[in-house]
């Protein structure tokens, strides 16, 4: 009788196990069933390569979705990683532990804030802040890569921790031993020692930055053009893809799916790069 | 010439008395070996005579530790300086995950040298010392991960003579290594006494026999006895060393 209930539960969990990729394959099914006949038809290159996006004309050129995209998300980044690397080298090595038991749960506080919150403060606070201090309606690059910078500090700090806690901890004595100051140590052996690591947490960060909408809707502007500075309106494709979505038809609607499409190419390729580069090092 | 000597040398870890009234001279160009049970304190020992201990959440030093005469606890020491004359090689070779070149010229670099020819100079020397420099001068880039346990160990030594270290400490060196690595360690440890003041920590007792010119025998916080390694080997006055050079425990 044991056995059979055993049997029982271990064939259901199995069957959840399953059910996580099933949505996986499910909404990637979806997607591209929507969206792939779409590109067929209207062409691949010219939609990604076209610059003006007129679903009244029938002209779905998405070139100034993806230089926003890729805009906000290296603003993102410049502002993220430095930061990030940086307190989680102070929190693994300069720290005690007194210290570190207030600053990490904090920092794990950032992650749980919904993302709705992030863009109220960005355009309540800083996109003023910006348009007072450099011009331009505030609602810009700078202004998403200051707050996207900050909503990918959770995933980049304590990955980049885990890397550096994982090192050996002769590493550092050797280096200690050798008279070698901490800082010297963090900067010479510690991260050459954990840089696939850290490279890894900056990927899975970028793919969360590539992949925000929420935010980015309320203070990127949105407006369709290929941005000529850092203070300049942008829309990402997500926020295109999130603003049109409720009252597209037909073929308009085939191409935010097709928009969709080319997304998931971005964060799959990146979650690839991020899977390679920590097999590589846990070998 | 004695070139470090204890008086009074007491470690706490918390509250645990991990070295007992340690009084000890260390001489000058001589292998002086600390041979015992494992946490008898030997490796306690070692690592306070360069500080490594300070490294330790809850760690206590009492007593003195004088190195060519002068206290090396004093209240704001200048630790760099001490770790790079006191120098020290660990039980698992510990090379960073760096080229074979930037390890061995790790510690010049950190303590300010700059100029490539200057650096190149003193890998081949450091190199040359511990027999390494004909095997690997023509892959000094390569990763020193890569090399044999023997050529990474080599390598840490390589490391303390490139900033002119002038005591090596070695726990346990050649734990991690095989018989025949281990000769050769030994052979350059030998080698190395006329320039260097070595201390080792072993588990080994022939190891002791065979290289050390002095040996102090380690119980439980205590060093039992401490005398050339010729007599304590041949003629122990305490019953306990006799008892663990024989094999009754240990």
């Amino acid at each position: 009788m044991n056995k059979f209930i055993e049997t029982i539960i271990e064939k259901s969990i199995i069957l959840i196990a399953f059910s996580t990729v099933a949505v996986l394959f499910l909404i990637a099914f979806f997607i591209f069933k929507e969206g792939i006949p779409f590109l067929a038809q209207y062409g691949l290159p010219g939609f990604l390569t076209g610059s003006t996006w007129l679903p009244g004309e029938d002209k779905f050129g998405i070139l100034p979705m993806i230089i926003g995209s890729i805009y906000v998300t290296l603003g993102a980044l410049i502002v993220g990683v430095p930061l990030g690397v940086g307190s989680a080298i102070f929190l693994v090595e300069f720290a005690n532990k007194r210290i570190r038991n207030i600053i990490k749960p904090a920092i794990e506080l950032l992650a749980g804030i919904p993302s709705v919150v992030y863009g109220f403060i960005g355009i309540m606070v800083l996109a003023p802040w910006v348009r007072i201090n450099f011009g331009g309606s505030g609602l810009s690059i700078l202004t998403a890569s200051i707050v996207l910078g900050i909503m990918i500090l959770p995933t980049i700090i304590s990955i980049t921790m885990d890397s550096l806690t994982a090192l050996p901890s002769v590493y550092k004595e050797g280096s200690i031993a050798l008279g070698a100051t901490t800082w010297q140590t963090v900067i010479m052996v510690l991260l050459p020692g954990a840089k696939s690591g850290i490279l890894a947490g900056i990927i899975l960060g970028m793919g969360r930055a590539i992949g925000e909408t929420m935010a980015v809707i309320m203070i990127t502007g949105n407006a369709i053009r290929i941005p000529t500075s850092l203070y300049d309106s942008v829309r990402t494709m997500t926020s295109n893809i999130a603003l049109e979505m409720g009252y597209a038809l037909g073929i308009h609607r085939s191409a935010l799916f097709a928009n969709a499409v080319v997304l998931f190419g971005f964060i799959m390729i990146l979650n690839t790069i991020a899977i390679l580069i920590i097999n590589k090092r846990s070998k | 010439m004695m070139k470090i000597t204890s008086r009074n040398l007491n470690v706490f870890y918390e509250d645990f008395h991990a070295l007992i009234n340690v009084n000890l001279d260390i001489r000058e160009h001589a292998i002086t070996a600390f041979i015992g049970s494992s946490g008898c304190g030997k490796t306690t020992l070692l690592r306070c005579f360069n500080r490594m201990n300070d490294l330790i959440d809850g760690a206590k030093v009492h007593g003195e530790v004088r190195l060519d005469g002068k206290n090396i606890y004093p209240d704001g020491g200048d630790l760099l300086a001490l770790r790079r004359k006191v120098g020290m090689v660990f039980q698992r070779p510990n090379p960073f995950p760096l080229s074979i070149f930037d390890n061995c010229i790790y510690g010049p670099r950190v303590h300010g040298t700059k100029e490539r020819k200057k650096l190149e100079v003193i890998s081949e020397h450091a190199l040359s010392a511990v027999l390494l420099w004909e095997e690997l001068k023509d892959r000094l880039d390569r990763p020193a991960l890569e090399l044999t346990g023997e050529q990474q160990q080599r390598l840490c030594i390589a490391r303390l003579l490139a900033v002119n270290a002038e005591v090596l400490l070695m726990d346990e060196p050649c734990s991690t290594l095989d018989p025949i690595a281990t000769q050769k360690i030994e052979e350059l440890l030998v080698k190395l006494k006329k320039d260097y003041t070595i201390v080792i920590v072993t588990h080994n007792m022939q190891q002791a026999a065979r290289i050390s010119d002095s040996t102090g025998f380690f119980l439980m916080g205590e060093m039992v006895e401490f005398g050339t390694t010729k007599k304590l080997f041949r003629s122990p006055k305490h019953k306990r060393t006799q008892d663990y050079l024989e094999g009754r425990f240990g």
